[in-house]
C-alpha cells in the first residue's frame, strides 16, 4: 500500500484517525458558533454555510453526496450573492431532490432535505435575491442580546453600568425599554442569552444574573424614572394591570398622557402576582417595579373592576385610546371522566388564590399535577410548600420534551417532586363521598416527531392507578374573550386579533397586546407589546414623543478574551426552601458580577454595533 | 425463493439476490456504471436507481436485496431524471465541459461513461465542471493513470483488492477530495504492484488505461478469443486484432480466470507473434558453411531423431536429458517425458514450469 507504515506488530490501541479526539473539541466550538448565529444573518448565506459544512462530512463514496453537495453549494453560492436566476434555482431544487432521494446515508439526504426546507422557509428572501438583487429589508446584523430581547433592552449598556458600579444607571438603561427591571431580573426567560456572542469563546453571559445584581443594589422604586413630558390632556385606558398593561401605562404616562388602569383583581401585577409563585418572584420585589412605574406620571389605578362589554363601550367612548391587555386567565380543562370531582383544581385557580394570599392546606395529601410546562412546575412546587405528603407531575411525553425550563424541572425534582412521564391522564376516580381518590393513566410510548416534537402514542401496557387526593390541571391557559367579542372585537382561535402594530381589527383607537393577543407567553413578550402599543397610541394621538434618556453608558475597553466559566445563580438548599415561599434563587456576589460583566464582549461598540442600523432600539 | 415483479413481469429471485441480479438473470436491463460483477458493489453512482412500490424514494438496484412481493419499475420520469442528474454530476467530476472532448481519449469508443451519456442524452453537464490539472502518472511501463478523468467509482479498488488481491491500489478517503492512489508514478518499482492491469480493465473511463491502447481505437479491432499461452491455468483472453496484428489482450470470463489476467497473460503473451526474429521454419546447420539454413520439417525431424539415436547407442541413455518449456501444456509435457523415457532410455526429465 502506498505510504503504508512499516510495522512489526499488527494492532495498535491508538485511534485510526489520530486527531479524532481533537476534532471533537473543534466540533464543540463549531456547534457553539452555529448556535450563536448572529441575528439578522442572511438566511441563504447561513444555508450555504450549512451545505458547505455538510459537504465537508461526505465520506466520498456516493455521487449524490460527494458531487451533489458541492454542486448545490456552488449553485446556492450564486443565489446568496444574487447572481442566480429562476433557472438556477429550478436546477438547484431538482438536484437537491435527487440528492435527498438517492443519497445512501443521512450526511447526504439530510443536508439536501434541509436545503429544500430552507428554500421554502426563506422563499421571500430567495425572491428578493432573485428579483431585486439584494437581501430583504431587515436582514443585516444587529447586536444579538438587544435584538433577541423582545423589548430590545440595551443589554451591553446596562452591563457596562453594573461593571462601573452605576447600578441606578443600569436600572434606568433597562427602563428605557422595559419598566420591569426587577421582574425580568427574577423570572425572565432571557432570550437575550440565546445567541450571546460570548458563546463563541466559552458560554453566554449570565445577563439575567447581572440584572438581578443591579436591582438588588439599586431597588427600582429608589431610582427615579426619567422626567415626563408635558401633560397632553389625552386619556388612555389600559384594560389589565399585568406586565403588558402596566408597561403601556408607564410609557404613555412618561409621554404626558393621562392613563387609567382597570384591573379585575385586588392588586396589580397580573400573572406576575397571580401566576408566578413568590418563591420565584417575591411580592415585595414586584411591588418595587410597580411603585417605580407609578412614579412615571399620571396613572390612575382602578382595581377590582371587572370589565364587561358594557363598560368597554363606555371606556371606548370616553378615552382617546384603549389598550386591551387582559392576559390568558382561564385554566384549560381536560375532558377527563371525573374532572368535576372535588379535589380537582386548575393551575390558574390554585396560583390565583395563592396570589391573593389564600394558601391551600395540602398537609398529608397526595397531589398529582397534570402537565409539563413551567406552570405545572409552579403548581408542583407550590403544593410541596403547602405541605403535601407527596407530589407527582404526570406528563404524557418524556422529561426532555417538557416545555418547562430544565432548571425549573430540576429544582422541582430537588424539592421532592416525582416526575411520572409517558403517562396520559385517562380518568379521575372518586370515593363514596365524591372526593378525588385516584388518577388513572394510560401508559404512552414516545413516537414519531410531529410539528417538531416527538409525539406520544398509546403503549401496549396496562393502565396505571395513582392514589391521589388532589389533581392540579396545568395544561395551558385560555383567553377570556367573550366580553371583547361582544364589544365587537374579532377573535381567532381563542385570541383577540390585532395586526403587528397591535391595532385591534376594525378599530382606530383600540389596541391589543400581550397574552390575550399571542396566547400564553412570557413576561418580556408582554412587556414588549405594551411598549409597542404605547408608542403606536402616541402616534395615533398625533404625537411623536421621544422620551428623555440621560444615562451615559461607559465606553468599552478591549475585551478580555480568556475563556472563562459562566457564573450561575445558586439556589437555597432544597430541604430548606421547600418549607417556605421565600425566594429560592440567590444573587451573585460583587466579585462574581464583576467577572461576569467582564465577559461581555460589548457588541454595542465592537462589531456591527457602531454601524448605522447596527442597533435595534426603541428610543 | 422470493418472487418479485420487474416492470410487471413476475420473476423468481435467488435468495439474497439484489434487484439488479434478479433483473440480469431475467434478461431485463438496468443501466449501471459503478457496479462491476464480482469486483465492486459499493453502490455509489445512482445510475441503476429504480422505483419500488411503497418506498418513497428510488433505490439503487445493485445494492437493494429483492424481497418477496416487491414491485420494481426500472423506468419512470423520476428515475430517468435522477439517472441523468447523476450522469451530469459524474461528467462534471470527469472534468469535461462536454463529451465532444472525448476524441482525445484512449478509451473513446470503449468508455462506459460515454455510452451511458449517449443513451441518456447527456451531452454536457449543467453543473460547475471540475478544472483539474493533475499530473498523469505513467512511469509504469504498461499502465498509466490520469486522475483528471477519474470518476471515483472505485471499480479499480475492487479489482485490485477484492479480485486480484494485490492491495496496491486504494482510494484516499478524503471526502469530496477522494482520489484513487494508483502506484504508476515515479517509484512504481518499489511498490508491490505486479502491473497485472486488472484495474485498467475495470476502469469505465479513460483514467486507468493499458498504454497499448494508444496504438488502436476499439472500433478498428476485432476480438479473438484464445487461451493464454503461458502457464497451464488456461486463462481465457480476447486478443484485439487490428489489420491482422494483435494490439492488446483483455481478460475474458473463462472458467479458470473469471475475467482476470496476470501481467504475463495481459502484457507478454502475444508480442512474439509478429516479432521479426521469430522462427517460422526449422533451421538446420549446414556442416560446410556452419550457417543455419531453413529446412523442411521432415528433414529436420529425421536429423534430430537420427542423431539422438546415435548418441543414445554410443553413450547410453544417461547421456541424454529432456527439458520442457513451461509454455507447453501438461499433456505435451507428459508426452515429452514419455518419449524421453521410452525412446531415449533416460530418466533425466525436467520442466521450467514455475510460473
Amino acid at each position: 500500500m502506498i505510504g503504508a507504515e512499516e510495522t512489526l506488530t499488527r494492532l495498535s490501541i491508538a485511534p485510526r484517525a489520530r486527531d479524532d479526539a481533537a476534532v471533537a473539541a473543534v466540533a464543540e466550538r463549531f456547534a457553539r458558533r452555529v448556535r450563536a448565529v448572529p441575528p439578522g444573518t442572511c438566511p441563504l448565506a447561513f444555508e450555504l454555510a450549512f451545505l458547505q459544512a455538510s459537504a465537508a462530512q461526505t465520506c466520498g463514496k456516493c455521487v449524490p453526496c460527494r458531487d451533489g453537495l458541492p454542486q448545490l453549494a456552488a449553485l446556492l453560492s450564486r443565489v446568496a450573492s444574487c447572481e442566480a436566476d429562476e433557472e438556477d434555482v429550478a436546477r438547484m431544487r431538482a438536484l437537491a431532490e435527487m440528492v435527498r432521494d438517492t443519497s445512501d446515508c443521512a450526511i447526504g439526504y439530510e443536508a439536501a432535505a434541509a436545503l429544500l426546507d430552507g428554500l421554502d422557509a426563506f422563499s421571500d428572501e430567495l425572491e428578493s435575491h432573485l428579483r431585486l438583487g439584494r437581501c430583504r429589508k431587515g436582514v443585516g446584523q444587529t447586536v444579538p442580546c438587544e435584538t433577541l430581547c423582545p423589548a430590545h433592552v440595551d443589554v451591553p449598556g446596562y452591563i457596562a453600568c453594573v461593571a462601573a458600579g452605576a447600578h441606578a444607571d443600569a436600572v434606568n438603561v433597562v427602563r428605557k425599554d422595559n419598566p420591569f427591571p426587577t421582574a425580568c431580573a427574577f423570572v425572565c426567560e432571557h432570550p437575550c442569552e440565546a445567541r450571546c456572542r460570548r458563546a463563541l469563546i466559552d458560554a453566554p453571559v449570565n445577563i439575567r444574573g447581572i440584572k438581578r445584581y443591579a436591582v438588588d443594589a439599586a431597588p427600582a422604586d429608589t431610582v427615579a424614572p426619567p422626567p415626563r413630558s408635558v401633560d397632553t390632556a389625552r386619556t388612555v385606558a389600559v384594560i389589565g394591570g399585568g406586565p403588558s398593561g402596566l408597561t403601556c401605562a408607564y410609557f404613555c404616562a412618561l409621554m404626558g398622557h393621562r392613563v387609567t388602569v382597570f384591573e379585575a383583581r385586588e392588586r396589580l401585577g397580573g400573572m406576575m402576582r397571580y401566576g408566578i409563585p413568590a418563591y420565584r418572584f417575591p411580592r415585595e420585589r414586584l411591588d418595587e417595579d410597580i411603585r417605580g412605574i407609578m412614579q412615571a406620571g399620571t396613572i390612575t389605578v382602578r382595581c377590582g373592576v371587572e370589565v364587561d362589554a358594557e363598560t368597554l363601550r363606555d371606556i371606548a367612548g370616553t378615552y382617546h385610546a384603549v389598550y386591551v391587555a387582559v392576559g390568558a386567565q382561564a385554566g384549560k380543562g381536560l375532558s377527563l371522566i371525573g374532572a368535576e370531582t372535588e379535589g380537582v383544581l386548575s393551575a390558574v385557580e390554585l396560583l390565583g388564590a395563592v396570589g391573593d394570599g389564600e394558601l391551600p392546606d395540602f398537609s398529608g395529601k397526595r397531589v398529582a399535577v397534570v402537565g409539563g410546562g413551567n406552570v405545572a412546575m409552579d403548581c408542583a412546587r407550590t403544593a410541596v410548600r403547602a405541605g403535601a405528603e407527596e407530589v407527582s407531575v404526570v406528563y404524557r411525553r418524556r422529561r426532555e420534551d417538557m416545555t418547562a425550563l430544565a432548571a425549573e424541572v430540576e429544582s422541582a425534582v430537588a424539592e421532592g417532586v416525582e416526575l411520572v412521564t409517558l403517562e396520559a391522564p385517562e380518568r379521575i376516580e372518586c370515593d363514596e363521598e365524591g372526593r378525588c381518590a385516584a388518577l388513572v393513566t394510560r401508559p404512552q410510548m414516545i413516537g414519531p416527531v410531529k410539528r417538531g416534537r416527538p409525539a406520544p402514542v398509546a403503549a401496549d401496557k396496562p393502565e396505571r392507578r395513582m392514589p391521589v387526593d388532589v389533581v392540579l390541571i396545568a395544561v395551558g391557559q385560555d383567553v377570556v374573550t367573550a366580553p371583547f367579542e361582544e364589544f365587537g372585537m374579532r377573535v381567532d382561535r381563542g385570541r383577540l386579533v390585532a395586526d403587528e402594530r397591535l391595532r385591534a381589527e376594525g378599530f382606530e383607537h383600540v389596541f391589543v397586546g400581550g397574552d390575550c393577543q399571542t396566547g400564553p407567553a412570557t413576561v418580556i413578550r408582554a412587556i414588549a407589546a405594551g411598549k409597542v402599543a404605547a408608542c403606536n397610541i402616541d402616534e395615533h394621538l398625533g404625537y411623536h414623543h421621544k422620551l428623555a434618556y440621560e444615562v451615559k453608558v461607559p465606553s468599552a475597553l478591549p475585551s478580555d478574551r480568556t475563556p472563562m466559566g459562566r457564573v450561575e445563580l445558586g439556589e437555597r438548599p432544597a430541604r430548606e426552601r421547600k418549607r417556605d415561599f421565600t425566594n429560592v434563587e440567590m444573587g451573585m456576589s460583587g466579585e462574581e458580577v464583576a467577572q461576569e460583566c467582564g465577559r461581555c464582549l460589548r457588541c454595542d461598540q465592537f462589531g456591527c454595533g457602531v454601524l448605522e442600523g447596527g442597533r435595534e432600539q426603541y428610543a | 425463493m422470493p418472487s418479485i415483479t420487474i416492470d410487471g413481469v413476475a420473476v423468481e429471485a435467488a435468495p439474497d439476490a439484489t434487484i439488479l441480479e434478479v433483473a440480469q438473470e431475467a434478461g431485463i436491463r438496468i443501466p449501471t456504471l459503478c457496479h462491476l460483477r464480482e469486483r465492486s458493489a459499493i453502490a455509489s453512482c445512482r445510475v441503476c436507481v429504480v422505483d419500488v412500490e411503497g418506498l418513497e424514494h428510488p433505490v439503487p438496484a445493485c445494492s437493494t436485496p429483492a424481497r418477496e412481493g416487491m414491485a420494481v419499475t426500472t423506468s419512470s420520469p423520476r428515475v430517468e431524471t435522477y439517472r441523468r442528474i447523476a450522469l451530469e454530476l459524474i461528467v462534471a467530476d470527469h472534468g469535461l465541459d462536454s463529451t465532444s472532448y472525448c476524441f482525445s481519449c484512449k478509451k473513446n469508443g470503449a468508455c462506459e461513461l460515454q455510452d451511458l451519456c449517449r443513451e441518456f442524452g447527456v451531452l454536457a453537464s449543467s453543473y460547475e465542471v471540475a478544472q483539474k490539472r493533475e499530473p498523469v502518472l505513467d512511469a509504469n511501463p504498461f499502465l498509466s493513470y490520469d486522475p483528471n478523468l477519474c470518476i471515483r467509482c472505485q471499480r479499480c479498488v475492487g479489482a485490485c483488492n477484492e479480485a486480484a488481491r494485490n492491495h496496491t491500489l486504494v482510494a484516499g478517503k478524503r471526502g469530496t477530495r477522494t482520489t484513487i492512489e494508483a502506484p504508476f508514478g515515479e517509484g512504481w518499482r518499489a511498490t508491490d504492484c505486479e502491473s497485472c492491469g486488472n484495474c485498467a480493465q475495470a476502469c469505465p473511463t479513460g483514467a486507468l488505461v493499458e498504454k497499448r491502447r494508444a496504438a488502436y481505437r476499439s472500433w478498428e479491432t476485432e476480438r479473438v478469443r484464445t487461451t493464454c499461452p503461458h502457464c497451464g491455468v488456461g486463462c481465457q483472453l480476447d486478443v484485439m486484432v487490428k489489420d491482422g496484428r494483435i494490439m492488446d489482450a483483455e481478460a475474458a470470463d473463462g472458467p479458470s480466470n473469471r475475467g482476470l489476467l496476470c501481467v504475463k497473460g495481459r502484457s507478454a503473451s502475444f508480442d512474439f507473434v509478429d516479432a521479426p526474429d521469430r522462427l517460422s521454419t526449422p533451421l538446420v546447420r549446414n556442416p560446410v558453411t556452419g550457417e543455419l539454413e531453413p529446412a523442411a520439417w521432415d528433414d529436420a525431424l529425421d536429423l534430430v531423431a537420427r542423431r539422438f539415436t546415435e548418441l543414445r547407442d554410443a553413450h547410453g541413455g544417461e547421456s541424454l536429458a529432456a527439458f520442457a518449456c513451461s509454455r507447453s501444456t501438461n499433456e505435451d509435457i507428459y508426452l515429452f517425458q514419455k518419449m524421453a523415457r521410452a525412446a531415449f532410455h533416460t530418466n533425466n526429465v525436467d520442466c521450467c514450469a514455475r510460473v
